[in-house]
């Protein structure tokens, strides 16, 4: 099973969690090698930094249970919307999983911070946060969403949901359905010809005369 | 390593290039097409922009997705092999100093990423002392280093515009793009409070140069990158490569010059070097040699070639070597400007960086530091990468959304609305000014640290004065006010004051080091002629940015090229009346 079906399973349900998690152990190998991350390791790439992506590919961080959990939470920040999928759609926690090995000023606060949100659902609910109820995992993201208006004794959860929806929201506005979602239209050769004009009115704006004399100019057609 | 002994060329060159970014990429252009034969020894491996650069490559093709790592600290797609820290090769700081060194390892050094500002020093510049009694005058002036600063911007192509600045000299342009709308914003905020903003000059290809077709720029602004299209200036594409193509050049990668080789009469006879590839000792000789490995490889270079002629390393009898060590000063401040919430979308890369700047516009008499600065501008759509909005939860209950008041934080379709309404809408600015060179600012060879190769690495101790001090903080009150002129807000580097010293960046950090190997008429005082020539030793030259005795405002490449030409070709000369 790989790691992707092995996580929606875990989602569905909680009774046969047991044999879902023997079979990621025996698949973790392949795990990393059906990552939905894009290997760079081409020409761009200089040797020493392909000796490390294979490093960083090549272990673990986050345990099966940890992976399930990211991957609701980051489904709860950036879900389907009209405009475009989630952050599950998107690959966000395989983004995760590798920003943590190649960042590792992240990984205590993700770790403890998922710990601290497990520990506060088995006081509540009697579960850890995957296997909550959809309601109850609002219950307790609204207690940490809101930094100006969280309790006192929320704010280390606060702290790790802010981390947590950066890394989700930097994972997912950087993968091709974020980048298409928030409408980044460059990267393509292309003849820069200034702002358009119906964007100048807009602003109450235009080129000077001496702008347009001595700028570039392309013909527009 | 047991078995190894040294590997002498037997071919005499005409001359030895340490280094082939703008100066040492300069040089051998200039003497392999006049026909001389050529050693180019390069730290790094090959680099090529056409087959090499990662141009046109989409966030999401990055598994860190664009983010900064040790083997490239400006970002995951950035052109420039190492920065900050080499593993294997250290460098050491004296007491409090917090320099920062930043070293390219690769064909063309650091001109394959850097932000290609094109500025050429004014008559001023060239006469700081003159002016204000502090540093020391250049042994030339403008009126000599004009004709390289000509020749270049036809050779290399630059954008920008003539506007006849006394100290900001007119070249030869090709047309500047024109300014994005937040560039119009910051034009019309700073115009109306008496700073000039003008088109930027920067060397990149707007239009096709007339006698050069095989290079075309196609506005993706990733300059950064390096350009597979040649279309921007890196040392690797526009210089190399044609020198190169002349046969008159022997390129050696991977290879780690140790020191200068001497024979009895002081001259210098080649390069020692060691192979990163098989780790073997080889000697390269040659009638010259020319050091172009950035200000401070070169000067560790010379101080660890020590003979008993040169006790205190190659052409030092003055002590002068790794002295008067200075970088830019730089502060920095960004907002975000409600008028551009909600922007419509289009295609706003343009060339890689900013298309208009602010030159220095003030009189430093009336001023409480002595020396300018001159302020680069960002924002606009730029590539999602990582990092993309982080803290937005600082934003999203700051800002009405679709006029709309929310909690700050969230998540879920209403956080998805927030980043889409407030992308496009940040700006932000930067300082770069003239620090003053001083003695007592320098580098120096650590008695107790070799690098992995064995050789002695650097130990820095620098400082920065009241006078950059005070310029950072006249940088911050300009950029508040800007900000302000134009309706934005404050979003960060707003709370620097006395207690960080306003912001001022840890001296290195710009990436304009300078001046450890400078020029001068007075061999008591300085290391080089006013031909980049070594006082001490005629055929040993220093074409980087070493040989600077001060750095105006102006980002130091443009320059670095003019004298490196200047001198090449003075080399040539000599050469040819047998001086060397």
């Amino acid at each position: 099973m790989d790691r992707r079906r092995s996580i929606k399973a875990l989602l569905i349900g909680g009774a046969a969690s047991a044999v879902f998690i023997e079979a990621c152990k025996n698949s973790d190998k392949r795990v990393t090698e059906e990552t939905t991350l894009t290997k760079f390791t081409g020409a761009e790439r200089m040797q020493e930094e392909n000796e490390h992506y294979k490093k960083v590919v090549a272990e673990h961080f986050f345990d099966q249970h940890e992976l399930a959990t990211i991957t609701v939470l980051a489904d709860i920040i950036i879900p389907r919307d009209a405009v475009s999928g989630s952050a599950s759609d998107a690959g966000v926690t395989d983004f995760i999983e590798f920003i943590v090995k190649d960042i590792p000023s992240h990984q205590t606060p993700m770790r403890g911070g998922l710990r601290w949100l497990d520990l506060q659902c088995l006081k509540l609910f009697e579960k850890t946060f995957k296997d909550c109820s959809n309601k109850q995992q609002i219950e307790i993201v609204d207690e940490i969403a809101y930094p100006k208006k969280a309790k006192p004794e929320m704010q280390q959860g606060v702290a790790f949901f802010n981390l947590m929806r950066n890394l989700t929201s930097t994972g997912f506005y950087t993968s091709e359905i974020g980048v298409k979602d928030v409408g980044y239209m460059g990267n393509t050769p292309n003849q820069w010809n200034g702002v358009p004009d119906d964007v100048l009115k807009q602003y109450g704006l235009s080129y000077s005369e001496k702008e347009l004399k001595e700028c570039v100019s392309f013909d527009k057609t | 390593m047991g078995d190894f002994q040294i590997k002498k060329q037997p071919k005499q060159y005409d001359a030895i290039i340490v280094g082939s970014g703008a100066g040492g990429g300069m040089a051998a252009y200039v003497l392999a097409n006049a026909g001389l034969k050529i050693c180019l020894i390069e730290a790094g491996p090959n680099f090529d922009p056409a087959k090499n650069s990662a141009q046109f490559k989409n966030p999401w093709e990055s598994p860190r997705r664009g983010a900064s790592s040790k083997f490239r600290p400006f970002g995951d797609f950035d052109g420039c092999y190492w920065g900050w820290d080499i593993e294997g090769e250290p460098y050491t700081q004296s007491g409090t100093t917090k320099w920062e060194w930043w070293r390219a390892r690769m064909l063309g050094g650091r001109t394959n990423h850097w932000g290609r500002i094109s500025l050429r020093f004014g008559p001023k510049d060239f006469k700081g002392k003159s002016i204000d009694g502090l540093g020391d005058d250049w042994p030339i002036g403008y009126e000599d280093v004009k004709p390289y600063y000509d020749k270049i911007d036809q050779l290399i192509g630059i954008f920008g515009t003539n506007e006849g600045l006394p100290n900001d000299p007119d070249g030869f342009f090709l047309p500047p793009p024109k300014p994005r709308l937040h560039e119009l914003f910051i034009k019309r905020a700073a115009t109306n409070i008496g700073i000039p903003v003008i088109p930027s000059r920067l060397s990149i290809l707007t239009k096709q140069l007339p006698n050069n077709k095989d290079r075309n720029c196609v506005f993706c602004g990733q300059c950064g990158r390096s350009c597979k299209l040649y279309g921007d200036f890196s040392s690797s594409s526009v210089l190399i490569k044609p020198a190169l193509a002349t046969g008159n050049v022997d390129l050696i990668t991977n290879a780690m010059a140790r020191e200068v080789l001497t024979n009895r009469d002081g001259l210098a006879t080649g390069i020692s070097y060691v192979s990163k590839d098989d780790m073997q000792e080889y000697q390269v000789f040659g009638k010259t040699v020319i050091l172009a490995a950035s200000a401070c490889e070169s000067a560790r270079l010379m101080l660890n070639s020590k003979s008993p002629r040169y006790p205190n390393g190659i052409a030092n009898s003055s002590g002068v070597i790794g002295k008067y060590l200075h970088d830019s000063t730089g502060a920095d401040m960004g907002g975000i400007i409600p008028e551009l919430f909600d922007r419509k979308r289009y295609n706003e890369d343009g060339v890689g960086g900013m298309h208009v700047y602010t030159p220095w516009w003030l009189d430093n008499k009336k001023l409480d530091f002595p020396r300018g600065y001159h302020i680069e501008y960002g924002g606009g759509f730029g590539m999602p990468l990582y990092g993309f909005q982080w803290g937005i939860e600082k934003l999203n209950g700051t800002y009405k959304v679709k006029d709309k008041q929310k909690e700050a934080g969230g998540y879920g379709a209403s956080l998805k609305e927030d980043y889409r309404y407030f992308f496009g809408s940040h700006v932000g600015m930067a300082g770069r000014g003239e620090g003053i060179a001083r003695e007592d600012s320098y580098c120096e060879i650590d008695p107790n640290v070799v690098d992995k190769y064995g050789i002695p690495v650097l130990r820095f101790h620098t400082s920065w004065s009241d006078y950059e001090i005070n310029q950072a903080k006249h940088m911050k009150e300009t950029f508040k006010q800007i900000l302000h002129s134009m309706g934005a807000v404050v979003t960060w580097g707003g709370d620097d004051g006395p207690h960080n010293n306003y912001g001022l960046h840890n001296p290195g950090n710009i990436i304009h080091e300078a001046g450890t190997v400078r020029m001068g008429n007075d061999p008591k005082r300085s290391v080089l002629n006013k031909w980049s020539q070594a006082h001490d030793c005629k055929n040993l030259f220093c074409v980087d940015g070493g040989q600077f005795v001060s750095q105006a405002d102006k980002n130091i490449t443009w320059t670095i090229l003019a004298l490196a030409m200047r001198a090449s070709e003075h080399i040539v000369d000599e050469l040819k009346k047998q001086n060397l």
